[in-house]
């Protein structure tokens, strides 16, 4: 959490500056949401099971987190200190229902296999985190620009791992509007007299955690400077 | 700021509702379908959902007929027992007699099967399912359950094959309880199956939901039964 407050700037600055490129691009890797601070790390162990419910995931995040820290940016002048927490939370709770109302809407089947992550979007750590260390004290500019980056920087996390799981678990990829592909040949499986099996393991949570921690570990020995005592 | 999120939410709410609402409705046919043991898909379940469900009847408290439909469902025709909410009804305080309840006859392979829809309450909130009886009415010929927020992992597996195909062969009992769930009820009894471990709460609102519905069709199918003996 080193990055805030190095927005602010008096001058006008353009789209690409330094600073604004080091806020889309920090949260994607040195200070990932997922991989160095661990937050949001509940959804991404339950969802990533299949990469459709992770892309749909993704994007609902990336569009809590963007509406909500463009409001509270807006806001920020206005919002009486002590009830800050609340007002976020507000601003927040109002997104997720638009967002789940539209899942279920223009997505039922995904909507029903996410079912109660959507929700707990709510208390995703990574939004309350932004909202309260960034949105509140800077322009909705910059804000934005926040609010991608972190939000891609969970994307990339949840999309790597539900690949991971789903090609060696299921077999398969899928997307949104696809549905399943089961691209390996069936008689390769056991069952029909092959030599492959899919690892079952891999549909269980806990292959999650470790595919996020291999993640981790492979980040850390490439930067050392992330490595804590 | 509370007036703009209220009508944001109501806006939202109010335009995407017919779409949910056939969302819904086909997630229902699935649902019955499923029960039957016939697999479908959310697309393909409009098409197949009249070559197995023959009638679709409407019940009173008493297990008199009300109203029957056949063919295709007409999702804005509120006397169609296919749109009966008995989601609704279970969570409104009226009495029974004020109720109706709807009963799927379907045919499968030549044989009759009496598809019932059941409605109650889990832990955190409401949980249902269809259940589907063979011709004599006793005989469990399959299960499908849903849950709106079930502990993942624990009560929310009553939505999985392994818990609905418990059910399979097992039969209603004359007397009540007409079902229930414990723990070692699938090997001991034949009106009961095995529960969740760490889901107790959910598996006995399941065995609750079916013993409560069951008795209200028991005039309907002692009805028939009597019928058919005459």
């Amino acid at each position: 959490m080193s990055t805030e407050n190095s927005a602010i700037t008096p001058k006008r600055e353009s789209l690409f500056s330094k600073n604004n490129r080091k806020l889309l691009k920090d949260p994607l890797g040195d200070s990932n949401p997922i991989t160095i601070q661990v937050l949001g790390i509940c959804s991404a162990l339950a969802i990533t099971v299949q990469l459709q419910q992770a892309v749909i995931m993704s994007l609902s995040v990336l569009f809590v987190m963007i509406g909500g820290n463009v409001i509270v940016s807006l806001l920020r002048n206005l919002i009486p200190d002590r009830i800050r927490i609340i007002v976020q939370l507000v601003v927040i709770a109002a997104l997720v229902i638009i967002v789940d109302e539209v899942l279920k809407a223009y997505q039922p089947d995904i909507s029903e296999k996410l079912s109660v992550f959507v929700g707990l979007i709510i208390t995703n750590c990574i939004i309350m985190g932004r909202l309260e260390a960034f949105a509140l004290a800077n322009k909705p500019g910059p804000s934005v620009l926040d609010a991608i980056g972190n939000g891609m920087g969970y994307a990339w996390v949840l999309l790597a791992v539900s690949i991971v799981r789903e090609i060696f678990g299921s077999g398969a990829i899928s997307l949104p509007g696809m549905g399943q592909v089961k691209f390996l040949p069936q008689d390769w499986f056991i069952s029909s007299g092959g030599f492959y099996e899919n690892n079952n393991l891999m549909i269980l949570p806990p292959m999650a955690l470790v595919v996020v921690g291999v993640i981790i570990w492979i980040q850390r020995s490439r930067n050392e400077a992330l490595i804590e005592d | 700021m509370v007036v703009i999120v209220g009508s944001a939410l109501a806006y939202t709410s109010l335009s995407l509702k017919p779409l949910q609402k056939k969302n819904a409705a086909d997630k229902q046919m699935v649902d019955i379908l499923g029960a039957l043991g016939v697999s479908t898909t959310r697309v393909e379940a409009k098409a197949d959902f009249p070559t197995y469900v023959k009638e679709r009847l409407s019940l009173d408290f008493e297990g008199n007929v009300l109203h029957v439909s056949t063919g295709d469902v007409d999702p804005v025709d509120s006397s169609d027992p296919f749109n009966l909410d008995v989601k609704k009804d279970y969570r409104s305080k009226r009495p029974p007699s004020e109720l109706s309840f709807p009963l799927y006859v379907c045919e499968k392979e030549g044989e009759k099967i009496y598809v019932i829809p059941v409605v109650g309450s889990g832990l955190w909130g409401p949980i249902w399912g269809f259940v589907a009886l063979e011709s004599d009415m006793k005989t469990i010929y399959g299960a499908k359950f849903d849950h709106k927020g079930e502990t993942p992992g624990l009560g929310a597996e009553i939505k999985e094959n392994f818990f609905s195909d418990k059910f399979k062969g097992k039969e209603i009992a004359d007397s009540s309880p007409y079902f229930t769930i414990f723990k070692g009820g699938s090997d001991t009894h034949i009106n009961s199956v095995d529960g969740i471990t760490g889901g107790t709460i959910t598996s006995v609102g399941v065995g609750e939901m079916i013993h409560r519905t069951i008795s209200i069709y028991q005039g309907y199918f002692e009805s028939v039964t009597n019928s058919s003996e005459q």
